[in-house]
């Protein structure tokens, strides 16, 4: 059960998912009639599979919901802002009932009773003449059967006194073709106590062909019911073929009965006849059912995986683990190709001709494998901008505004993980947007906006990344403030000379925080440097711009994928190391006349005017004690998310190779100043440089990292210290 | 022979459900998505018995019933409504459409093979 139960569940979310993105459309004035069909379908969906897992409180939920969609499926209601405003709500709802149930198993989440209450007015509201159909109560007792092949408990035994039935029953030949058959009623009646049959033959050969016609047998029942069966019982046992056949049904009591009773004094006569099977009917399905079916010719097969295809989104649900696994043999696939490029290229030049032909198709072969198989991890961004819109509606509500979510491309692919992973940076950057980014509506309507404020998410794919904008109309960055509150807070000296730009990135320091008193909205005692973190862990960058009175952009930059890093490699005191093109603006041999030196091993470099400070790789990373001479090294030029640049010394230069990520956490520790490690194509194991911890423009003691013996110190951007 | 089960819901869980248990009561089961799908099922092959979801994209349960009431190698086919629906009003446009039996979800998995087996055993 419990596989099922997860195929419930994620079909649940994407029926959310898909709730929300209707409810979008309706939003935005793009819906038309299928768009609440669907929504009602996927309520309703919900409620059937809460219903067979037992998830009592998402049934009563959905089934309240699903009730006003039904109105407005069948144009009782008509659709207005409000209404909209509470669909929002109770989707939201949902969410939060499933969400219990996923953790739990069991509900624990109580659906909030006056929105129940305010669906179920809504409800009565545009139902008020009809009357209601009881059977409507939902009563979610594991099967309810109304086939009349209704399986009776366990008899209770013949109960005195009651009364004995008779029943005709009269099949058309239009129950037959309905796939009834007479038996199975008859069956289900015995189960309900003592029952005597007879069937009248007499009529056999004399009825027409014709569908209303009755057919030639006709049943005549006697029934001596067992406790708690009455009519209604019986009745309910031939409910469906209700107008498929004659059915009388008359009661004699059974004292009355121990007597002669003229009507079975009247069956008695009928000719006693065994129960016969009308050839050209009953058969039938039998006999249709054992029709050899035509072999399946190819053509017919390849059609129907073309018509399997052709309707439904052609997905397939694989288990995370197998994906990465695939991943990871890809990967060693891409390394093994790099080893064999390498170990032939020594090789006699005869020889090599006809080799080459071969290397570089398998090259191009594991290139696209690779690529292939990381598609496979990539989703759209829907699920994660939809969730967001939820986002938006809380904290507009919290706070007093009046604010939409506007999607842009979120079709756009993402590796799974990352999409996972922003989630709660992007919470806390759309709470920052609604609750600090937008105005109030009055300032708003002072300012000549709308009254509506409107933040808008968009994904797009651009140079092999994936960029997520993530714009506000509201007032912009109030600068001065932030510089104000800065320099509160001894993140800025005062009156230090501060471009536009460098202002809006305070808001990433450590310890900033805009909200004078912190709002349980956006303030969740994290500020925007733990959104940063979490980005540049994802191997990601943040940006923010902002225009006085127009609006607030925040720009977070992605790798399509986690698993793959273009990298320089270079070479350290012999070591190959990776370090990151991301991050790599320039490389420069540097003549003597541009290095200054202040102290014994402190250098920076100096170009156009601005003085960046050098760190030499081998010794920030303890290869070496002692600096080497600068003329015989290159630099690589580095730039932060910040602007912030640094030189990196380093002994040559190999060459820039796409390399595969190996993680070092899981299997060692985490070792400052390096993110991972790969695997050459010489077989050699090279570490990833993080370049982020390189930077010292913003640490006052930085220049210590380029001194201090290994990598058993490092600092962040802040300068904070810490110690391994 | 195997009794072949054509069991047709738009519900990935629905589906999922209804073919591990008729699966583990013996039947080849037949899954379809919509009634669209569930007729070009029926037009593939005829199954035993076709057990029929009501609201569903495309062609919903009523119209997949009367489509198949319309196909001659459908005569005498038992077609069940398996729906969270109990209501009087679709029961009854169940019946009109030529449904031969009504289940209401949830279902119990005993149940509803007993019930097949009485239909086509």
């Amino acid at each position: 059960m419990s596989e099922l139960s997860e195929m419930f569940f994620q079909e649940c979310d994407e029926l959310l998912e898909g709730l929300v993105k209707s409810l979008g459309e309706i939003e935005s004035g793009s819906a038309d009639d299928e768009t609440v069909n669907s929504m009602f379908r996927a309520v309703h969906s919900i409620k059937g599979g809460a219903g067979a897992f037992g998830l009592t409180a998402v049934v009563s939920f959905a089934h309240v919901f699903e009730n006003v969609l039904d109105d407005v499926r069948s144009k009782k209601l008509a659709i207005d802002d409000n209404v909209v405003a509470l669909f929002f709500m109770a989707s939201d709802q949902l969410t939060d009932l499933i969400d219990a149930c996923k953790s739990d198993g069991e509900a624990a989440a109580e659906a909030n009773e006056k929105l129940v209450e305010e669906l179920s007015d809504l409800h009565s509201s545009v139902n008020r003449d009809v009357a209601p159909e009881l059977e409507e109560e939902i009563s979610f007792q594991p099967m309810a059967l109304d086939l009349g092949l209704d399986l009776a408990e366990p008899n209770a035994g013949p109960a005195e006194g009651q009364k004995e039935f008779e029943i005709t029953f009269a099949p058309r030949l239009a129950l037959y073709e309905a796939g009834h058959e007479p038996a199975l009623l008859i069956r289900t009646l015995q189960d309900m106590g003592e029952l005597s049959v007879t069937a009248d033959l007499s009529s056999v050969g004399t009825a027409s062909l014709d569908a209303n016609a009755e057919a030639w047998i006709v049943w005549h029942l006697h029934l001596k019911p067992d406790a708690g069966v009455d009519e209604s019982t019986i009745r309910e046992v031939f409910e469906f073929v209700e107008g498929l056949c004659r059915l009388d049904i008359e009661t004699s009591d059974t004292a009355a009965f121990s007597g002669a009773l003229p009507d079975m004094e009247a069956l008695s006569g009928l000719p006693d006849l065994p129960p016969a099977v009308l050839p050209g009917l009953e058969a039938a399905p039998e006999a249709a059912a054992e029709t050899p079916q035509p072999p399946q010719s190819e053509l017919q097969s390849s059609a129907q995986i073309k018509k399997k295809a052709a309707p439904v989104n052609n997905t397939i649900r694989v288990d995370l683990e197998r994906v990465d696994r695939l991943i990871n043999l890809v990967g060693e696939l891409v390394i093994s190709e790099a080893m064999l490029r390498q170990s032939m290229s020594g090789t006699d030049h005869e020889r090599r001709n006809s080799v080459d032909d071969a290397m570089s198709q398998l090259r191009q072969l594991s290139g696209m494998l690779q690529e292939g198989v990381m598609a496979i991890r990539a989703q759209p961004v829907r699920g994660l901008f939809q969730r967001m819109s939820r986002i938006v509606r809380e904290t507009a509500k919290e706070a007093g505004k009046s604010a939409q979510l506007v999607t842009i491309g979120d079709s756009t692919e993402v590796d799974k993980t990352v999409t996972e992973r922003l989630v709660e940076p992007l919470t806390h950057m759309i709470r920052n947007a609604v609750d600090h980014g937008l105005e109030a509506p009055e300032a708003r309507l002072a300012a000549g906006k709308p009254e509506k404020g409107f933040v808008t998410l968009e994904a797009m794919h651009r140079s092999g990344r994936v960029i997520i904008t993530l714009s506000d109309d509201g007032a912009g960055i109030n600068r001065p403030k932030v510089r104000a509150i800065a320099e509160s807070k001894d993140l800025v000296r005062p009156g230090e000379d501060l471009s536009d730009a460098d202002i809006d990135n305070l808001l990433f320091r450590p310890g900033f925080s805009t909200a004078t008193e912190v709002s349980n909205l956006s303030g969740r005692g994290v500020g925007m440097d733990v959104v940063r973190n979490e980005i540049q862990s994802l191997g990601g960058r943040v940006s923010i711009s902002s225009t006085p009175g127009v609006g607030t952009k925040m720009t977070i930059s992605l790798p399509l994928t986690l698993a793959v890093l273009e990298g320089m490699v270079v070479i350290v005191e012999g070591e190959a190391l990776v370090v990151p093109t991301l991050a790599l603006r320039e490389t420069l041999q540097p003549g003597q006349a541009q290095i200054h030196e202040f102290c014994e091993n402190d250098r920076a470099l100096s170009i156009n005017g601005q003085l960046i400070p050098v760190s030499d790789l081998g010794s920030a990373l303890g290869y070496r004690k002692h600096l080497t001479d600068l003329s015989k090294q290159v630099l690589l030029m580095i730039e932060g998310d910040a602007g912030q640049r640094a030189a990196i010394a380093v002994d040559k230069i190999v060459d820039q190779r796409e390399v595969v990520i190996k993680g070092l956490e899981q299997n060692y520790m985490s070792i400052p100043g390096i993110s991972a490690a790969t695997i050459l194509g010489d077989g050699n194991i090279a570490l990833i440089v993080d370049t982020d911890q390189m930077f010292s423009t913003q640490a006052p003691e930085a220049s210590e990292l380029s001194v201090s013996s290994g990598p058993r110190r490092h600092y962040d951007n802040a300068g904070t210290e810490h110690h391994v | 022979m195997k009794r072949k089960v054509l069991a047709i819901d738009d519900s990935r869980t629905m589906r999922g459900m209804l073919s591990a248990a008729l699966t583990a009561a013996g039947f080849d089961v037949d899954l379809a998505e919509d009634g669209i799908e569930g007729l070009e099922a029926l037009d593939r092959s005829r199954p035993d018995l076709v057990i029929t979801d009501i609201n569903m994209p495309r062609l919903d349960g009523f119209g997949l019933i009367e489509g198949a009431r319309q196909r001659e190698n459908c005569t005498g086919l038992p077609i069940l409504v398996l729906s969270t629906e109990s209501g009087e009003s679709m029961k009854q446009r169940a019946r009109q459409a030529g449904a031969t039996g009504w289940i209401v979800k949830p279902f119990d998995e005993e149940k509803l093979v007993q019930v097949i087996n009485r239909l086509i055993a």
